[in-house]
């Protein structure tokens, strides 16, 4: 492997993990903070006729997830089209092949 | 209800028919069509597939009664069973989907370099796989004799033979077809009698919006329920009883176990690349949302519904006379008292029905939670033919999850235990037919245990969600993201997980060695959210053998490249 593409394995690598990190923050924030440990605070306000933290515990928490996964693939296309080139697949062994079958 | 019966025969005959239809029509001939559908599924069908997979007979029929007599506290089944996925999504699918293989104990095997490894997923995958497995086949026996007039058993066998037909026929690629098909059985059957539901109380077509919105005289609906609650005796709607510390144990053991379930990773070993499997989880996710975002509208309004038209209702109006302002039973009510699954006893003998917290005066004397699903047709008035749908949707929910729970089990043993394990030099062809063979065995075991269920059927799903969290969530994180991860601290860590989780859960649910509440729980956790503990004990585990034990060998840490590099 030459240089320039463990760099780039390395950075890409960084790029997602920082990405993770991210959407696991809100993924938390959302169910557990809002849902669960924020409640009693949140559920003073209301969302249309709803307790704002009962609301996140049965309905904001389901919505944001879905949300978070369809983001998550969307810039982890974005993100490896931008190393495509870098990376290239060539020198990676795939014995099982991802399109082998 | 002759109607009733003849639509239920229906949609269930038509529907098997379906099923059977798509496995000849996706006969397999390779190991490789037959465990991952040869990795040509595309994302939106295996999503589709994958939500089937996952919602079984318990999320259909009981999950929004579930709800409905839980309020808040049945939040942690909304959040934990669609919060995994996000686990999955971002934590697991995509690098497994880059390993490239065909089962969970083939990943933890071949990282772990280790046949004990291997051995140890395997006996955890079965179990778990079992567990589960004896529920679904005992809700298909149950809606047959309760609908069809068809003894539990016949139902059961002929729910598992349906099954043993496409999944044996057409593997995975018959399984996945099958369960894209009653997908759509079951998310129509879910949302029809619910849309009319919310029509009838708030005005809304749509039941989210109807959660949040007002009844007539514009109070907010969920504070009128709040308020007939409290009224009666029982604890608001939106609040909980459950201690926050357990909320978030359960919450997050549940969430842990179904990224860690083997039937729902290996969904995503049958698209074509690691992208399509983030994508695919989008999608599973979406369509397990829309039956989750509305289970607790249905709720909601089932239990509101319940207290309006039953509580303080005149039971017989041929015997008691209506006093102006009052109403009779609805005429549900009596036809479900038939079941078994509502009575009535008139205690103060006032010829009305008090519905009441208090259990002296309480007149409601069984209330099953899972009339809410199948009475809602009725109580929305909507004609014969969609109760016969909600039947054949409850049984299109447990035959999906049944048949990938099949699968998990035949891979296991033929491929992981004989193919990598026992009989290294089996051919192809040999292995396919072990699959096959497995399969029917596991399918005639399944059916044994519809038929007689061990009394515990109920409370072991919180053991398979708790050991899942306990021994593969962990093993396969660390084997993705922590390559100094060695095999002595993999089967260390799953082995202590497995242990410490099954052991508690074990003493207070099977045995009941200890007083089953919070007093006597470990820290105040209980059984279900155990899950939660065993699986910091086993990461802790993992990580402390490892550091003690020498690092993997260069070809796994290779290995772990390679499944990291897009």
């Amino acid at each position: 492997m030459t240089q320039d593409k463990s760099l780039a394995r390395k950075a890409y690598w960084r790029a997602n993990l920082g990405l993770m990190g991210v959407l696991l923050t809100i993924w938390f924030v959302v169910s557990f903070g809002f849902g669960i440990l924020l409640r009693p605070w949140l559920d003073l306000v209301s969302l249309g006729g709803a307790p704002l933290g009962f609301w996140f515990a049965q309905q904001g928490s389901i919505l944001t997830f879905i949300l978070l996964i369809f983001y998550y693939a969307w810039a982890m296309n974005r993100l490896e089209a931008r190393f495509a080139e870098r990376l290239g697949s060539d020198d990676i062994p795939d014995p099982a092949g991802e399109d082998a079958s | 209800m002759t109607a009733t019966l003849f639509w239920t025969g229906f949609f269930v005959i038509t529907s098997f028919a379906l099923y059977i239809g798509i496995a000849i029509a996706s006969r397999v001939g390779s190991t490789d069509e037959f465990y991952v559908a040869g990795h040509h599924v595309p994302p939106v069908f295996n999503g589709m597939a994958t939500a089937a997979d996952w919602m079984s007979a318990a999320s259909f029929l009981s999950m929004a009664g579930l709800i409905a007599f839980s309020g808040y506290d049945g939040s942690v089944f909304l959040m934990g069973w669609t919060g995994g996925y996000v686990l999955l999504a971002l934590l697991l699918a995509p690098y497994l989907r880059r390993f490239g293989k065909f089962t969970v104990p083939d990943f933890i095997g071949d990282r772990y370099y280790s046949d004990t490894a291997r051995v140890v997923a395997v006996i955890c995958a079965i179990f778990v796989s079992f567990t589960y497995i004896a529920g679904q086949m005992q809700g298909v026996g149950i809606a047959f004799s309760r609908f069809l007039e068809i003894p539990i058993e016949a139902g059961v066998i002929i729910g598992g033979l349906v099954v043993l037909m496409y999944a044996t026929l057409g593997g995975m690629k018959g399984i996945t077809y099958t369960q894209v098909a009653q997908y759509c059985v079951m998310i129509f059957a879910f949302m029809t009698p619910a849309i009319f539901i919310s029509l009838q109380l708030t005005g809304s077509p749509v039941p989210q919006l109807g959660l949040v919105g007002n009844v007539a005289d514009g109070t907010p609906l969920l504070m009128k329920l709040d308020g007939m609650l409290t009224e009666l005796g029982f604890a608001p709607y939106t609040d909980g009883s459950k201690s926050t510390f357990d909320v978030f144990a359960i919450t997050l053991a549940l969430m842990a176990g179904t990224a860690g379930l083997p039937h729902v990773i290996v969904r995503f070993f049958t698209v074509p690349k690691a992208a399509d499997a983030r994508k695919s989880a989008g999608w599973a996710l979406l369509f397990i949302g829309i039956l989750y975002l509305t289970a607790p509208a249905v709720a909601v309004f089932a239990r509101t519904n319940f207290i309006a038209t039953v509580n303080e209702s005149v039971y017989d109006a041929g015997t008691t006379d209506l006093v102006e302002g009052e109403s009779e039973t609805p005429d549900w009510f009596h036809r479900w008292e038939n079941t078994g699954l509502l009575a009535f006893e008139d205690r103060n003998g006032d010829g009305r029905i008090q519905y009441r917290a208090d259990p002296e005066v309480n007149e409601v004397t069984t209330l099953n939670r899972d009339i809410f699903v199948l009475a809602n047709p009725e109580i929305a008035n909507l004609p014969g033919w969609v109760i016969g749908l909600v039947v054949a949707g409850g049984i299109a929910a447990a035959l999906s999850t049944a048949a990938g729970l099949l699968l998990v089990i035949s891979s296991s043993i033929s491929h992981d235990l004989c193919r990598k394990v026992l009989f290294k030099s089996m051919t192809d062809r040999q292995e396919l037919l072990i699959a096959r063979l497995s399969a029917t065995g596991a399918v005639l075991i399944a059916i044994l245990a519809g038929i007689y269920p061990p009394g515990f059927v109920a409370s072991v799903v919180a053991l398979a969600f708790g050991l899942a969290a306990a021994s593969f969530f962990p093993a396969i994180l660390l084997g993705i993201f922590w390559q100094r991860m060695s095999k002595e601290g993999a089967i260390a860590g799953m082995v202590t997980g497995l242990g410490v989780t099954g052991a508690y859960i074990l003493t207070y649910k099977i045995f009941g060695w200890i007083p089953n509440n919070a007093e006597h729980w470990f820290l105040g956790v209980s059984p279900e959210g155990f899950g939660t503990i065993g699986m910091i004990i086993s990461f802790a585990v993992s990580v402390t053998v490892s550091l003690l034990t020498p690092a993997p060998p260069p070809e796994v840490r290779e290995l772990v490249e390679r499944i990291r590099a897009p």
